[in-house]
C-alpha cells in the first residue's frame, strides 16, 4: 500500500477526463514489463490486472514476497512466453501499488487523497493505461489480455481503440455487471464503511486501517470466486487443529480458518478506499448502455481478432454472460472464437494451474502470432 | 476423406466466408485454409475438440448447431459447411433450415444409408449395419437420424430447397447425381454431397 514502493512510474501530464466529469491531469501510473520489446514492436501484449491484482503479473511480487499473480500464464515458457512476448502491466487508478488512487499523497497537504478521490470507472482506467501504450511507442498491441475485471478492460480497450490491437482475449468477464455482482460489491463496501476506523475514508489522517472491514469484505469475496464443489471438496467439515468441536466461535473448521486467513493477509497488501473505488468502478461498468444497448455497437469499428473463455463452474461471470460477448461479436461478424473450459475452481479458475485453459490459452496465442507475423511477411 | 475434402472445396470460390458445423477437430478447416480461403469459422459443439481446434489457432466456437446458429445474421456466410453430421441432430429439418439462413450457400454431405453394402448387412445379417463410414454399433451410434441420398433429394424437394450440385463418390470415384441416375446413385454411393440454397 504505497510503502514507498520502488516501483517503476510513468507521470501523464495529458490531462484526462473522467466520466465522473472531474479531469486529473500529471498522475502517476505504475506499472512493470516483462520480456524484451522487439525492434518491429510487434511483439507486445497488454496485460489487465483484476480487482485486487496489480503490476506484477509475473516473478516475484516485490511487496508481498509471492509469485506474480498470473504467474501460471506470463514467463518464461509459460502460455504468455516472455522469451517471445514483451509483457506491459499497468496497476489502475484508484489502485494502491503506484498508480493514481486514493493512498496517493497530495503534494500540498502531505496527506492521502482518502475519499476526496473522483470516482473512476473501467472506461477511465482503460483511458489512463492507453497513454503507456503511447510512452512505448507502440503502434499496435499484438495483444490485450485480462480475466475478470482485466476482461472487462479488454472489452473496454477494443471499444476505445479499435484498431489498437490485433488480438483481444477477455476470460471470464462480463460486458456488464449483473446485480448478483453489484450485491456482492455492496456487501464488501458496506463491511469496510461498517468500521468504525474507515473514518469516513481519511483513516490515514488519523493513522488507523479499516482492516477488520477490509477482511470481511475479502472473506465475502473469496466466496464467490470458488465452487461449492471446490470448497466441499478441499474442506468439507473438517476441523481446524482440533479432534472436536469447541461450542464458541473460535475457527472450529478449516474453511472459517482459511478464509480467517485470506481476510488476514489482504489487509497487508490492500488499500481499503482501493477496494471501495475499484468494486464502484466494476458495478458502474455496462458497456452496452454505453452503446446505446447495443453491445455489437461497442465491436463494430474493429477488426481485432477475440478469444472468449469462460469456465464451467464460475457463477460469479458465468458462460452465459461470457457467451453474450461471443453473440454479440457473432452478429456483427467479428473473428471470435470462444470456448468454456471444463474446471471446479469457480471464477478463480483464471488464476490457478488449470492444464486445459493454460494449453488452449498457450497455443492459441502461438500459433495466431505466427500466422499474423506469416501474413505480414 | 480427403475425396469429400476435395469436392467441397471445389464447391467454394476462393476468398469467401464460410462456416464449418461440427468442424471437429478443423481438419476440414484447415484444408480450405490453404486451398481455398482464409475467412473460415467453425462451430463445435465438443470442448476437447474446440480446444484442440483452437490450439491450432483456428477461430472456433464451442456450440449448438441446434440452438447457436441462430446468433449468426442471415446470410452472413458465403457458404455454410454441415459434414456427415446432419444425421446426428436431433432435428435435422430445423438445422437446415438454419444453416440456409445463416449461408448464401449450404453444403451438406450425408453418409448413404442406401448404399448397397449398407442394405446387405440389414438384409442378410439382419443387424444393424457397420460399415468403414458408419463404424458405429446401434447402442453407441450418435446417428439419430440417418437418411440416404433419395432421402435427402426428396427433402429438399418436399421443403422448395433448390439444389445447384449433387455428387456421389463411391470409393474415390465422383459423379452427378440427377433425377434419372438417382435410385442407382442411392444404390452405388457411400457418400452424398449436395450444394443447396434456400
Amino acid at each position: 500500500m504505497n510503502k514507498n514502493i520502488d516501483t517503476k512510474k510513468i507521470i501523464i501530464s495529458n490531462p484526462l477526463k473522467l466520466d465522473c466529469g472531474k479531469e486529473i491531469n500529471n498522475f502517476p501510473i505504475a506499472y512493470e514489463t516483462y520480456g524484451e520489446l522487439n525492434s518491429e514492436k510487434s511483439n507486445a501484449i497488454l496485460v489487465f490486472h483484476a480487482l485486487t491484482g496489480d503490476q506484477y503479473v509475473s516473478g516475484k511480487n516485490p511487496i508481498t514476497n509471492k509469485d506474480g499473480w498470473w504467474s501460471y500464464v506470463v514467463g518464461e515458457n509459460k502460455p504468455i512466453d516472455t522469451n517471445k512476448f514483451f509483457v506491459i502491466c499497468a496497476n489502475v487508478i484508484g489502485g494502491c501499488m503506484g498508480s493514481y488512487g486514493p493512498s496517493t499523497i497530495n503534494e500540498p497537504t502531505g496527506k492521502q487523497i482518502g475519499t476526496d478521490f473522483p470516482i473512476i470507472t473501467i472506461n477511465d482506467m482503460v483511458n489512463a493505461q492507453y497513454e503507456l501504450i503511447k510512452y512505448f511507442e507502440i503502434e499496435k498491441l499484438f495483444a490485450v489480455v485480462g480475466g475478470s475485471m482485466g476482461g472487462m478492460q479488454v472489452l473496454q480497450f477494443v471499444a476505445n481503440f479499435p484498431d489498437k490491437a490485433k488480438l483481444a482475449i477477455p476470460i471470464a468477464c462480463t460486458s456488464s455487471h449483473s446485480a448478483q455482482n453489484i450485491a456482492f460489491n455492496e456487501l464488501g463496501r458496506q463491511a469496510i464503511m461498517a468500521d468504525s476506523k474507515w473514518e469516513n475514508g481519511f483513516y490515514s489522517n488519523y493513522k488507523l486501517n479499516p482492516d477488520k472491514g477490509l477482511a470481511v469484505a475479502r472473506m465475502a469475496a473469496h466466496i464467490t470466486y470458488l465452487s461449492e464443489k471446490g470448497l466441499q471438496e478441499k474442506f468439507g467439515r473438517k476441523l481446524q487443529d482440533r479432534d472436536s468441536l469447541r461450542y464458541g466461535f473460535e475457527a472450529d473448521f478449516q474453511i472459517e480458518s482459511y478464509l480467517r486467513y485470506q481476510g488476514s493477509v489482504f489487509v497487508d497488501r490492500f488499500d481499503a478506499n482501493s477496494y471501495l473505488y475499484i468494486t464502484r468502478a466494476m458495478d458502474y461498468f455496462d458497456l452496452s448502455k454505453q452503446y446505446k444497448g447495443n453491445l455489437s455497437d461497442a465491436f463494430k469499428e474493429t477488426k481485432t481478432k477475440f478469444f472468449v473463455i469462460s469456465f464451467t463452474s464460475d457463477w460469479l461471470y458465468p458462460t452465459s454472460e461470457n457467451r453474450e460477448i461471443v453473440i454479440a461479436l457473432n452478429s456483427i461478424g467479428a473473428d471470435v472464437g470462444f470456448v468454456e473450459i471444463e474446471s471446479d475452481k469457480g471464477h478463480d479458475s483464471f488464476l490457478l494451474d488449470v492444464p486445459s485453459f493454460l494449453k488452449t490459452l498457450g497455443d492459441y496465442i502461438n500459433s495466431t502470432y505466427k500466422v499474423i507475423n506469416e501474413r505480414r511477411i | 476423406m480427403k475425396e469429400e475434402f476435395n469436392i467441397i472445396s471445389n464447391l467454394i470460390e476462393e476468398n469467401t466466408r464460410v462456416l464449418d458445423v461440427g468442424c471437429g477437430y478443423g481438419d476440414l478447416m484447415k484444408f480450405l485454409q490453404e486451398n481455398k480461403t482464409k475467412d473460415i469459422r467453425g462451430l463445435e459443439i465438443s470442448k476437447e475438440k474446440v480446444q484442440n481446434c483452437l490450439s491450432k489457432g483456428l477461430t472456433v466456437i464451442e456450440g449448438n448447431a441446434e440452438s447457436d446458429l441462430k446468433q449468426f445474421p442471415k446470410s452472413s456466410f458465403d457458404y455454410v459447411i454441415l459434414s456427415q453430421t446432419l444425421q446426428a441432430f436431433l432435428n435435422p429439418e430445423l438445422v437446415i433450415s438454419e444453416l440456409l439462413k445463416v449461408g448464401k450457400k449450404v453444403i451438406v454431405t450425408i453418409p448413404n444409408f442406401g448404399y448397397w453394402r449398407v442394405r446387405l448387412q440389414l438384409l442378410f445379417k439382419g443387424t444393424m449395419p457397420v460399415t468403414e463410414n458408419l463404424p458405429h454399433e446401434w447402442y453407441n451410434t450418435p446417428n439419430l437420424h440417418m437418411c440416404t441420398i433419395k432421402d435427402f433429394y426428396n427433402f429438399c424437394s418436399s421443403k422448395n430447397i433448390k439444389i445447384f450440385k449433387s455428387i456421389a463418390l463411391k470409393k474415390s470415384r465422383i459423379s452427378e447425381i440427377n433425377k434419372s441416375n438417382l435410385n442407382y446413385k442411392n444404390l452405388d454411393s457411400h457418400l452424398g454431397i449436395f450444394l443447396i440454397e434456400s
